[in-house]
C-alpha cells in the first residue's frame, strides 16, 4: 500500500510541474480564447475565423496597437486558457455569470443576447415551462447548460458542440436545444423542420473575460469598446452579421 | 486562486459535483465491462475463421469478411467509429447511448483481439496439432482440448493490455454526450473553470482501475503458469 501511494504522489507531482506553464503572449499580441462553432459571433470562412467577437477584437487589438491571435478551442476551456495567461482574452459569446465571474473578470458588456429553445415544428413546447421532463441538448459549460440544470426532471445531454446537440434533435435524440439566440437562428435557417420558441429561455449580457490579475488589459479593453462603441464601428460589426427581423 | 481545501470544496462538494465522477465512472465501467465481452466474443470468432483459413484453407469467403473487418476497424479512429455509430448507423433513432458506445467499443476491440488471438493459436507449434490429429481428435477437438489452453497463457499479456487500452479509449465517449468519467471531470471543469482538480481526481482513478486490473491479470498469469510444472 505505501509503495502504491508513493506511485500516486510522484505522478501528481509530476503532473503538477507539467501544469505551470509558461505565458504564452508578447506585448505586441493579443491573444483571444474563442471557439469557432458559434456563428454569427465565431466560425470558420475558409481557414480564417470571422465573426462579430473576431471583427470587434481586431478592432479592440487595433485601438490598442496590438495584433490580434486567435486560438480556436472548446468553449469550456477557454476561460482556463485566460487564468492560465495562454490566451489575454476570452471572446466566445460569452454570458457574464456569478461562476465565471469567480475565475475571470469581464469588461464592459458589448452586446445583448438571449438563450433560446429550438425544437421540430410540431413539437409540443410552446414556452420554457414545457420543457419540464424533456430531454434537453446544450453545449456543455454554455449558459444554457448551466440554466438548463434547473428544469425540473428534465435530462440534460451535454453535447461538445452546437451543431451536434442540433443534429441529435433533428434525429429526434432529444426534445428540444437550448442555445444562443443568434447561432439559434443560423441552425433553424440551415435545417428545415426546426422553430424558435417565441419567448426566451434568458437574457443575459455577453462581455470579454480577462485574468483576473490583469486589471491594466481590463481597463484598456474597456477604453477600448467605449471608443467603438461611441464611433458607431460596434454596432456597424453587429449589423453586418446579425439581418435585422 | 483560493487555498486547496476551498478549490476541493467548489470542485466536488459545491452542487454535490462529486456525483458527476461517481457516475461517470459507473457508466465508463458499464461500457469497458461489456464492449469487453463484446470484444471477446467477436474477437474470438474472426480469429477462428482467419486461424483456419490460414491452417486448412477452408472458409475463403468468410476469411476474406474478417479481413475487411480488420482493416477498416483498425484503420480508422475509434472516435469516428463512435460519432458514425452514433450520428450514421442510428441516426433518426433515439437509442440509448451507452448501448451506443458499447457496441461502438466493443466493434472496434474485437478487432484487436481477433489479431490477440490469432497470433496465440499461430504461436503453438505445428507438431502439436498434427499430434491432435494424428490421436484422432477431430480439427474442433484438437483446436479445443490442445491448442487454445496453450495460445490462451501465451496472449494474456497481450489480451490484458488490450483491455487496459479500451479502458481508456472509452474516455472518448463524452463525444456523443454521454458522461464517462472523463466528461464528469468536464462537466465540473466547465463549472468550476478550474482545470487541476477534476482532471487530476479523474487521471487517478482511471490509473487505480488500471493497477487493479493489471494486478487481476498478473494474478491469473501466475496461477496458469504453475501448471506448467
Amino acid at each position: 500500500m505505501k509503495k502504491f501511494l508513493a506511485v500516486v504522489m510522484v505522478a501528481v507531482c509530476a503532473m503538477g510541474l507539467a501544469a505551470c506553464g509558461s505565458k504564452g503572449s508578447s506585448d505586441k499580441t493579443l491573444v483571444m480564447a474563442t471557439n469557432a462553432e458559434f456563428p454569427p459571433y465565431e466560425f470558420y470562412e475558409g481557414d480564417k475565423v470571422v465573426g462579430i467577437d473576431a471583427e470587434m477584437a481586431a478592432a479592440v487589438a487595433e485601438e490598442l496597437g496590438m495584433e490580434l491571435k486567435i486560438e480556436d478551442m472548446a468553449f469550456d476551456s477557454i476561460i482556463a486558457a485566460v487564468q492560465s495567461g495562454k490566451a489575454d482574452m476570452g471572446v466566445a459569446g460569452m454570458t457574464v455569470n456569478e461562476d465565471r465571474l469567480k475565475n475571470v473578470n469581464f469588461s464592459t458588456p458589448y452586446t445583448e443576447a438571449a438563450q433560446v429553445i429550438i425544437i421540430k415544428d410540431g413539437s409540443t413546447v410552446a414556452t420554457p415551462d414545457d420543457l419540464t421532463g424533456k430531454k434537453i441538448g446544450v453545449q456543455l459549460g454554455t449558459t444554457g447548460d448551466i440554466y438548463a440544470g434547473d428544469i425540473a426532471d428534465a435530462t440534460i445531454e451535454r453535447y461538445n458542440k452546437g451543431f451536434e446537440a442540433v443534429q441529435a434533435l433533428l434525429q429526434d435524440k432529444i426534445d428540444a436545444v437550448i442555445i444562443d439566440r443568434e447561432p439559434a437562428k443560423v441552425f433553424v435557417s440551415q435545417n428545415e423542420g426546426l422553430v424558435i420558441v417565441d419567448e426566451e429561455f434568458t437574457v443575459e449580457d455577453y462581455a470579454i473575460a480577462i485574468a483576473k490579475d490583469n486589471e491594466e488589459l481590463l481597463t484598456k479593453i474597456n477604453e477600448a469598446l467605449a471608443k467603438l462603441e461611441a464611433s458607431g464601428k460596434l454596432q456597424e460589426i453587429k449589423d453586418k452579421y446579425i439581418t435585422a427581423e | 486562486m483560493g487555498s486547496f481545501a476551498d478549490n476541493f470544496y467548489q470542485n466536488f462538494i459545491e452542487d454535490n459535483r462529486y456525483e458527476y465522477i461517481l457516475n461517470g465512472l459507473g457508466v465508463t465501467l458499464i461500457i469497458t465491462l461489456f464492449s469487453v465481452m463484446i470484444g471477446i466474443i467477436l474477437g474470438f470468432i474472426v480469429a477462428m475463421v482467419r486461424s483456419t483459413y490460414d491452417k486448412t484453407g477452408k472458409g475463403l469467403i468468410l476469411n476474406i469478411i474478417c479481413n475487411i473487418y480488420l482493416t477498416v476497424i483498425r484503420g480508422t479512429p475509434v472516435v469516428l467509429q463512435l460519432l458514425i455509430t452514433y450520428f450514421v448507423i442510428f441516426a433518426s433513432v433515439d437509442v440509448n447511448k451507452v448501448f451506443v458506445a458499447v457496441i461502438a467499443f466493443g466493434i472496434n476491440s474485437g478487432a484487436y483481439v481477433a489479431e490477440i488471438i490469432r497470433s496465440g493459436i499461430m504461436s503453438i507449434d505445428n507438431g502439436q496439432f498434427e499430434a491432435g490429429r494424428s490421436l484422432g481428435f477431430s480439427y474442433v477437438q484438437t483446436m479445443i482440448h490442445f491448442i487454445l489452453p496453450q495460445a490462451f497463457k501465451n496472449i494474456l499479456p497481450a489480451l490484458g493490455n488490450e483491455f487496459i487500452v479500451l479502458l481508456k479509449e472509452t474516455s472518448v465517449a463524452g463525444y456523443i454526450a454521454l458522461q464517462d468519467l472523463t466528461k464528469g471531470a468536464d462537466i465540473i471543469r466547465s463549472r468550476t473553470y478550474n482545470a487541476f482538480m477534476p482532471l487530476m481526481a479523474v487521471a487517478v482513478i482511471y490509473l487505480v482501475l488500471v493497477m487493479i486490473f493489471d494486478k487481476l491479470v498478473k494474478n491469473l498469469e501466475r496461477r496458469l503458469r504453475n501448471s506448467d510444472h
